[in-house]
C-alpha cells in the first residue's frame, strides 16, 4: 500500500526536472512542420492565377466555405473571377488542394489567423493570390 | 532600560513589537510567494513552466493577483445571511495567523544586552537565566486550528448556496474526524517531553534526537491528518472544484476570497511550522548557520512536500476519507498512544 504511493512521489519529482515542453508563443514561435494546412494560396503562372474555374474545390468541400464564379478573358479562356474562401467555415482538411487538377491552390504555413470582425474572414481572390 | 512597566523592562515590550511585526510580515510574504511557488512547483512536475510573464519568471505574479484581487468587484448574495457572510472570512483568517504567537523559530539571541527569545508569546528571564514561554502551547494551535473551521462552516451556511453549504459541512466533519488522530499523534510527543510548552519540546530535541525519529509512526500520521485538517489535497473535499464549484467559496469574490485563499495557504504554513516544531527539531540543525535559519529551511521543505503530495495524489472520495480518519488513522494513533505510554512506564525509566 506504501510502495506505490511512494512511487508516485518519486514519478512527480522527476519530471520536475525534464525540460518543460511549454512553447512562450508569441516570443518562440513554434516549428511548423512541411505539409501543415494553415491559410490557402492561390498559385500564380505568368502573372495571372492558374485557376481555370473548374468547380471541383467548392465541391468537394466538406465545408461549402469556397465560392468560385467563372468568367471568360480576353483569349476566350475561362478564369474565376471570383475566387472567395470563408475562412470561419473552412476546417483546413486540404481536400480542395488534393482536388485540384493545375495545381492552383495551394496551403501555407500561416496559422495565426485571427481578425476583428466578421468579414475580414472572407478572404478574396486578391488576398489569396500568392504575394511575390 | 531599568523602567518597569508591569514589572517587565522597556525593551520587552519593543522586543515583543518587533517579532510581532518580522513574524506577521513574514508569514504575510510566505503566503504570497507559497501560491507563487505552489504554481511553479506543480508547474515543473507537470512538465510545463507555471507563470513566466508578470516580472523575471512571473516573480511579481502574487503581486498581479493581490492587485487583481483587491479591484474586483465585491458581491454579496441577495439572499445570503449578510453579517456572518461578511465575518466568514476574518474567522477563517485570524485563527490561521494568530497560531503563530506561540511557534519557536528560534533560540533566544541577544541585541545590547537584552536577551530575547525568538518566539513571540515568551520572555528571558535575566535573573533565572531562562526562556519562559506560555506553558500551553500546543494546546492553544489545537485550540486555533479548530477555530478555523467555523469560519468555513459559516461561509457554506451564510453564503445560502447548496454547494457552499455542503463545501461547509464536509469540512466540520472532515476536520473533527482527522483533528483526533491529529491530537492522539501529538500526544505521544507530551509523553516523552512531559511538558506542554513548545520552547521546551524543541529545546529537548537537541543535538538531532528529533521526536520524528522516536515517533515516525506519530510524525507521519500528525503530517497527514494535518493536510486533511487544512483541506488540502488530496483531502481538499471541501473546496473540490468539480463536483462542488470551490465549495464554501463558491459566493465569494474579492478581497473576502483573498482573504480564504490566504487563510488556506497560512494554515499550511503553521502545520508545517507546528510538525518541525514537534517532529524535526525546530530550530536545531548543525550550528554554522543561526537557529531561525534551520527553522525556515525545515518549514520550507515541509511545504514543498505538501505542493509535492498536490502534484501526485487524486482527491479521495469523501467515504473513503471518512473510513481512512475513524478506522486507519484513529486506531493506529490509539495504538502508539499504548505503546509510547508502555515504554515510557517500564523501559525509560
Amino acid at each position: 500500500m506504501i510502495m506505490p504511493l511512494i512511487k508516485g512521489l518519486q514519478i512527480t519529482i522527476s519530471h520536475m526536472f525534464k525540460k518543460p515542453v511549454t512553447l512562450q508563443y508569441p516570443t518562440e514561435r513554434p516549428d511548423v512542420k512541411p505539409g501543415f494546412r494553415g491559410l490557402h494560396a492561390l498559385n500564380v503562372s505568368h502573372d495571372k492565377a492558374k485557376c481555370v474555374a473548374c468547380y471541383l474545390c467548392p465541391t468537394v468541400c466538406p465545408a461549402k466555405c469556397i465560392t468560385v464564379e467563372a468568367g471568360e478573358d480576353a483569349n476566350h479562356d475561362k478564369y474565376a473571377a471570383k475566387y472567395e474562401i470563408d475562412m470561419l467555415r473552412c476546417i483546413f482538411c486540404g481536400y480542395c488542394v488534393e482536388a485540384c487538377p493545375v495545381d492552383a491552390i495551394r496551403m501555407t504555413e500561416q496559422f495565426e489567423l485571427a481578425n476583428y470582425s466578421r468579414a475580414d474572414f472572407t478572404y478574396t481572390k486578391e488576398r489569396l493570390l500568392e504575394k511575390k | 532600560m531599568d523602567t518597569l512597566i508591569l514589572g517587565l523592562p522597556v525593551a520587552y515590550y519593543i522586543a515583543m513589537v518587533a517579532k510581532v511585526l518580522v513574524a506577521f510580515v513574514f508569514v504575510l510574504l510566505t503566503v504570497a510567494y507559497a501560491t507563487y511557488a505552489e504554481r511553479k512547483i506543480i508547474g515543473h512536475m507537470q512538465v510545463r513552466l507555471g507563470p513566466m510573464r508578470t516580472g523575471w519568471h512571473g516573480l511579481l505574479q502574487p503581486i498581479a493577483d493581490g492587485v487583481k484581487l483587491f479591484f474586483k468587484e465585491e458581491i454579496v448574495p441577495s439572499q445570503a445571511s449578510k453579517f456572518a457572510f461578511l465575518i466568514a472570512p476574518l474567522v477563517a483568517l485570524i485563527p490561521a495567523f494568530i497560531s503563530f504567537a506561540v511557534i519557536p523559530f528560534g533560540d533566544s539571541v541577544t541585541i545590547g544586552g537584552y536577551t530575547v527569545p525568538l518566539q513571540i508569546a515568551a520572555y528571558y528571564d535575566e535573573a533565572g537565566k531562562q526562556v519562559f514561554d506560555i506553558n500551553v502551547g500546543v494546546l492553544y494551535i489545537l485550540a486555533m486550528a479548530s477555530l478555523g473551521v467555523y469560519g468555513i462552516v459559516l461561509a457554506g451556511w451564510a453564503s445560502n448556496s447548496k454547494y457552499s453549504l455542503l463545501g461547509g459541512l464536509r469540512s466540520a466533519a472532515q476536520m473533527i474526524s482527522y483533528e483526533l488522530a491529529a491530537g492522539l499523534a501529538i500526544i505521544s510527543v507530551f509523553m516523552l517531553s512531559e511538558s506542554l510548552s513548545l520552547h521546551k519540546i524543541v529545546a529537548d530535541q537537541a543535538g538531532g534526537a528529533w521526536y520524528a525519529f522516536k515517533q515516525p509512526f506519530a510524525f507521519i500520521i500528525f503530517f497527514i491528518c494535518s493536510l486533511a485538517e487544512i483541506n488540502r489535497t488530496p483531502f481538499d473535499l471541501p473546496e473540490a472544484e468539480t463536483e462542488l464549484v470551490s465549495g464554501f467559496c463558491t459566493e465569494y469574490s474579492s478581497m473576502k476570497y483573498a482573504m480564504f485563499f490566504m487563510a488556506e495557504y497560512a494554515n499550511m504554513i503553521t502545520v508545517c511550522a507546528v510538525t518541525t516544531t514537534l517532529f524535526l527539531g525546530g530550530w536545531h540543525g548543525p550550528a554554522f548557520l543561526p537557529g531561525w535559519f534551520w527553522f525556515i529551511a525545515k518549514v520550507y521543505f515541509l511545504i514543498f512536500l505538501c505542493m509535492w503530495i498536490r502534484a501526485t495524489y487524486p482527491r479521495y472520495r469523501y467515504d473513503q476519507l471518512m473510513r481512512l480518519g475513524w478506522k486507519v488513522f484513529l486506531p493506529l494513533t490509539l495504538v502508539n498512544v499504548m505503546a509510547t505510554g508502555l515504554w515510557v512506564m517500564f523501559i525509560s525509566k
